[in-house]
């Protein structure tokens, strides 16, 4: 394994933290990507479009 | 310039009438001072050391918090829609706001700031620094204020959010502030703060009426 | 017999504007720069932690450095990000950029959120405290809260158009204050701290620090422009939906 040195615990928290920090902002962004897409699948299934894409 | 003139006055009017709430914010500034030694202890040497910068967090804390006075009452009462298409520019009305509310607002607070001084065990000098720095200071707060109040003044719960804005944003004025006064700068670091803070004041005076106006007519789109 | 409204050819100009043809040309995109995304995060990981030497001065915890500096850059990046978008609304009133800036605020007030998280623990073995009040991170978490108070007032706002103006206004009215506040931190700083403490040394950095460094920022600078494009479209959606609510409500009366 690769050596830290004596502040090996600083180094691992920043990294760990700014890692899931990363991982969390991409699962929010597909996670509300993915809702909002739900929420117009719905809207379409009950009926409601646009205007453009009624008349298809 | 009459028209100018007679909205500083009338806001001044409005603002000294029954009802209106233009002196709370000078005791809130001293309240401000006088609970500060419950908190940090009644030693003369440590409050005279941080005095100015009391005094300078009360006035802050007192402009922000009175922010939300510029535009709103004139929002609600429509007022705000006769000035977008009144014969003085939008720019020019703001300007006339900005020194009305620097007298109701920031200048009795520079009359309330011997009794602050006296508090905080602030020597003459001290407080003589403290009050030109507080002039030349306010004008650009209120200067930046008024984008704050003008960004702000279409949201029914508002209040908070515009000294929340402003706050990052006058950091500077609040470090020149306390930088002209403080005892540990040498005599030439305050002049320069002082100049500083006189230049920040004016480029703010000029340039925010201008955002704070066009902030107030997309606000009303 | 069908009256053809198609623009008649798409330019770069309407590719950006028109919502519908920014949706339809940015969804090839997105996998793509995700698979860069990734592919640079795994070799500037690889390089910062296995390939780099440390520093002679502070040692191993110099590969904070790694993580920590290109958030910082990133704060400032997307602020400007959101500046532009300020001027495309406000000069233009470009359909799109009301929704380029909001979708970016969050990213950016994220990682400058890190830039301090990972600031304060590169400071804690190197000064000895978490914090310090040092220029550089002072101002970084004056840009954070300009980045939460711009947030709130996102939230604040019923209407997102009038929203975009005024927070226009306000984003571009920061950015002119944000270089003054930086300017009057440092000279604050020098007036109380005489003695500057720099968490990165002047003399140059070595290629060896170098490369890492830069396939690090690159790697975070293709995270924010995959992740903004796809917050800018389930913005776009999220709009549609919303006003497709109202139409659906208004009729049921």
């Amino acid at each position: 394994m690769l050596d830290l040195g004596p502040h090996a615990i600083f180094i691992i928290w920043a990294y760990v933290g700014v890692i899931v920090g990363v991982v969390a902002l991409i699962a929010y962004t597909v996670f509300d990507s993915r809702r909002v897409n739900a929420h117009l699948k719905a809207l379409d299934a009950r009926g409601i479009r646009r205007r453009s894409e009624r008349n298809s | 310039m009459t028209g100018f003139l007679a909205l500083i006055g009338r806001d001044l009017k409005l603002a000294t009438r029954v009802g209106s709430d233009a002196l709370t914010l000078v005791l809130f500034f001293v309240m401000v001072g006088v609970i500060v030694p419950f908190a940090i202890g009644p030693d003369s040497a440590t409050l005279s050391r941080l005095a100015p910068g009391i005094i300078w967090i009360a006035a802050f804390l007192s402009m922000l918090l009175g922010l939300d006075r510029l535009f709103r009452a004139d929002d609600e009462d429509g007022s705000l829609l006769l000035f977008r298409h009144a014969g003085l520019p939008l720019e020019m009305i703001v300007v006339a706001k900005v020194i009305a509310h620097w007298l109701l607002t920031a200048l009795p607070l520079i009359v309330a700031s011997p009794v602050l001084a006296i508090l905080l065990a602030m020597d003459f000098p001290a407080w003589e620094k403290t009050v030109v720095s507080l002039l030349l200071g306010t004008p650009g707060l209120v200067a930046l204020g008024t984008i704050g109040a003008a960004v702000t003044v279409s949201l029914k719960r508002g209040g908070l959010i515009a000294p929340v804005l402003i706050m990052p944003l006058s950091i500077p004025i609040l470090i020149f502030g306390t930088g002209a006064i403080a005892e540990a700068s040498p005599e030439g670091l305050s002049k320069a703060a002082l100049l500083f803070l006189a230049a920040i004041s004016l480029v703010t005076l000029v340039l925010a009426p201008f955002a704070a106006a066009l902030a107030l007519r997309l606000a009303e789109d | 017999m069908t009256v053809d409204l198609a623009v008649k050819k798409p330019n770069w100009f309407s590719r950006l504007a028109n919502p519908g043809q920014f949706l339809a040309w940015s969804k090839a995109w997105i996998l793509p720069l995700s698979i860069l995304t990734a592919l640079l995060f795994a070799a500037g990981l690889y390089l910062a932690l296995f390939d780099s030497p440390p520093d002679y001065q502070m040692g191993e915890t110099v590969r904070i450095m790694y993580i920590h500096v290109p958030n910082a850059w990133l704060s400032q990046f997307v602020y400007a990000v959101m500046a532009a978008a300020s001027i495309g609304t406000l000069v233009w009133r470009h359909p799109l950029a009301d929704v380029a800036a909001k979708s970016a605020a969050p990213l950016g007030a994220v990682f400058t959120g890190l830039a301090l998280f990972s600031g304060s623990l590169w400071g804690r073995p190197t000064w000895g405290t978490f914090w310090e009040w040092d220029g550089r991170m002072t101002s970084t978490l004056i840009l954070f809260l300009i980045y939460l108070g711009i947030i709130a007032l996102w939230r604040a706002f019923e209407d997102q158009g009038r929203a975009g103006r005024v927070i226009a206004v306000f984003t571009l009215v920061g950015a002119l204050d944000i270089p003054v506040v930086k300017w009057s931190v440092d000279w604050w700083n020098t007036l109380h701290q005489p003695a500057s403490i720099s968490l990165m040394g002047s003399e140059h950095m070595p290629p060896s620090m170098l490369i890492p460094l830069l396939v690090m920022t690159l790697a975070f600078t293709a995270l924010f422009v995959t992740l903004h494009i796809v917050r800018i479209r389930t913005e776009i959606f999220r709009r549609r939906a919303e006003t497709l609510e109202r139409q659906a409500a208004a009729s049921l009366g």
